[in-house]
């Protein structure tokens, strides 16, 4: 009972915020009712018995990308209002093919039929006795070992490739030196003035130059 | 578990996180002691193919057969020599950084899981693995403005595309209930018993995979990421991933699906006879040779196709064939464009060749050897590649699909002789930059395999009849 009523609640605010990403006018709040529609499907995973899902949607998804997301909004200089310009010069053809795709699909999927076993295998997401989490684990380290690794050479491609087309090396730009600076003594950074009361900044001659202005930023290839 | 299967694959990734590390590690230039680990490690995965055994491993999702050793070995070929290629042409434009032959290795050990896959999942990941690979590489000259287009333009459809073929995939299960190659097969032996929504699914994967090999309605990319790329990216595109994204085709098109003849065959039929058409024609107004090349192989890929869509075994055994040859050939004609440089400045346009032969006899002699054969003249290696596949769609019945392809290639041998006709014929220019060693040596060693092809094309049939019984077994 007390699940059912957890699942309809949860669901329509789920649909409702789902609907709200799409629909508002400020990016940020898309991204704030994303980060909400996540929530809601995490607690739906959680009653249909997936708890790890549901934890991994709420880590990976709420944690990691979305925030991501509300960072590329706020940083990126993107006019939206230009960026639906366009909207409703296109609505017309883009409705119509949309219209086309979708009684095509009605069609296609008209003819779908249930195996019969399909609502007993629904029910029996996990084998007993075992956790969900090691459930999974055990597929994905035996079964999957195979696609599993794929999969991560496929992020470390992607990792090296967003490195290759972004990272440059910059004469200019400021590295922390950690021997330069523990190395430091006072005597080369601190200088002790007697200050005669009543007299100017001027007079006692503390004041030093002006640090010297960086070097116009030059780019250079990283590795060559 | 029956791991040693993949060994191969797993030596070329260990050997791309070893370059990767010996880079970081070196301070100042590693490119060139980098590309030459690459290389051994391509000599190396290509002798553990050759030496470890056949099967089926990972729980039914990898499979290894005379099939996948034919195109793995044609893959670490057109790869191998597409490194080389890039040795002194990444030098002088900038571009020679340790990640080039890396992101190569990763690219190829995507490709070979392409050729294993024997499961949906692995088809996907083995697609995106070399996928991403290629769209780095493709943007690899990030300040030349071109490049980065081509980069992003290839990742844009290229993702595209990579939704659709997972849309099928998902239509697939949902329809049969198994990602399985075997376990497809077996569901799927009676034609009529499929669902509609299962043939929308392998129509959808169809459109995916045939946007990898660039046949015409899914060829819009071609074009542009053929220009913008880096030359000797250029070079591999045209080799390793269009053998890859083949062999998939033909794997999936023949093991799984093979009952289905029926509901793929005239989709087939249509997207070769278009390929053909297209390649033979936009060719012709072309001024920049980067961009005949795409158009050029966009009609090769039409003629292979004429192979699978007989869908017997002499028509994947002429597909296979018709691969060899195009890599080797393709590979060499790469090799004279990179060496088609003017006081270091890569030129790119087709009347930069006049009267080559007066200025460079033997660079002219290598680069007309690849039009004649590109065009299908007798003697030479692409002519087997053509007849094969002819061969098969006669005997298939297929004959209005033979006679197109003969009369495309008819119409394309204008613009391949037309090269053949300015570097012979017209006054000469300004001689090129001398060439690189490295560059002769590819140029000369593809241009003995096509020449001489016919003198010894037993072998390479040979492979290519076990590997496509092995599909039809």
């Amino acid at each position: 009972m007390i699940a059912n009523i957890a699942f309809y609640v949860c669901s329509i605010i789920l649909l409702a915020s789902a609907a709200l990403v799409v629909s508002s006018r400020n990016p940020v709040h898309s991204v704030l009712f994303l980060i909400l529609s996540f929530f809601n499907a995490a607690v739906l995973f959680l009653i249909a018995g997936a708890e790890f899902l549901a934890l991994i949607l709420v880590i990976v998804y709420v944690g990691a990308v979305a925030v991501l997301f509300l960072f590329v909004v706020m940083m990126l200089d993107i006019d939206f209002a230009e960026l639906r310009s366009g909207f409703q010069r296109y609505l017309p053809v883009g409705a119509t093919v949309g219209a086309v795709l979708f009684v095509e699909l009605v069609f296609v999927l008209g003819g779908w039929e249930f195996a019969p076993q399909a609502p007993v295998l629904r029910f029996s997401p996990a084998p007993a006795n075992v956790s969900n989490t090691a459930a999974l684990g055990r597929l994905l380290y035996t079964d999957y070992i195979f696609l599993f690794q794929a999969a991560g050479i496929l992020l470390l491609v992607a990792m090296i490739g967003a490195i290759v087309l972004t990272l440059r090396d910059r004469k200019t730009s400021r590295h922390q030196s950690i021997r330069a600076q523990t190395d430091r003594t006072v005597a080369e950074t601190l200088e002790l003035v007697t200050v005669t009361v009543g007299a100017g900044v001027k007079e006692i001659g503390i004041l030093r130059p002006k640090p010297v202005d960086p070097e116009p930023v030059e780019e250079v290839h990283h590795g060559n | 578990m029956n791991w040693v299967l993949a060994l191969p694959e797993i030596v070329l990734s260990l050997v791309a996180m070893v370059i990767l590390i010996f880079g970081v590690l070196r301070q100042d230039d590693s490119f060139f002691l980098s590309s030459m680990f690459a290389l051994g490690g391509f000599l190396l995965a290509a002798l553990l193919v050759l030496t470890t055994g056949s099967g089926i491993g990972y729980h039914g999702q990898f499979v290894a057969d005379a099939f996948s050793s034919l195109v793995k070995i044609l893959i670490l070929a057109g790869a191998g020599l597409s490194l080389i290629l890039s040795l002194d042409y990444n030098r002088h434009n900038h571009i020679a950084r340790f990640e080039f032959p890396v992101l190569m290795l990763l690219s190829v050990t995507g490709m070979m899981v392409m050729a294993s896959a024997s499961n949906l999942m692995t088809l996907y990941l083995g697609l995106e693995l070399q996928s991403l690979g290629l769209y780095v590489l493709a943007a690899f000259a990030r300040d030349d403005l071109r490049s980065s287009e081509a980069g992003l333009k290839y990742f844009v459809l290229s993702a595209l595309a990579s939704g659709l073929l997972l849309y099928g995939v998902s239509l697939v299960y949902g329809f049969s209930g198994t990602m399985d190659f075997a376990a497809l097969a077996r569901t799927l032996t009676i034609p009529q018993s499929a669902s509609p929504g299962l043939i929308v699914g392998i129509v959808f994967v169809l459109v995916g995979l045939a946007f990898k090999i660039s046949a015409v309605p899914f060829h819009m990319w071609t074009p542009d990421v053929y220009e913008g790329a880096p030359t000797p990216v250029t070079a591999f595109f045209s080799t390793a991933p269009k053998v890859a994204a083949f062999a998939l085709l033909l794997r999936t098109m023949a093991t799984p699906f093979g009952h289905q003849l029926i509901a793929w065959q005239t989709l087939i039929i249509i997207v070769s006879v278009a390929s053909m058409i297209l390649g033979a024609l936009a060719a012709i107004g072309q001024s920049n040779i980067k961009r005949l090349m795409a158009y050029s192989s966009i009609g090769h890929m039409g003629y292979a196709l004429i192979g699978l869509a007989v869908g017997t075994p002499e028509g994947v055994r002429g597909v296979l064939i018709y691969l060899i040859v195009y890599v080797f050939m393709s590979a060499g004609t790469f090799a004279c464009i990179i060496a088609m440089q003017r006081r270091g400045r890569p030129l790119e346009l087709i009347t930069d060749l006049n009267g080559l032969s007066a200025t460079d006899p033997a660079l002219a002699l290598a680069m007309a050897i690849f039009m004649f054969s590109m065009a299908g003249v007798p003697p030479l290696a692409g002519f087997f590649g053509k007849l094969y596949v002819f061969l098969a769609a006669v005997q298939g019945g297929l004959w209005t699909l033979a006679v197109i392809g003969v009369l495309t290639s008819v119409v394309g041998s204008y613009y391949y002789l037309r090269i053949v006709k300015l570097m012979y014929f017209d006054a000469p220019e300004e001689p090129f930059d001398p060439r690189p060693t490295a560059l002769s040596f590819v140029a000369g060693a593809t241009g003995l395999f096509t020449a001489f092809f016919f003198v010894f094309p037993a072998p390479f049939v040979g492979a290519a009849q076990a590997a496509a019984k092995v599909l039809f077994g």
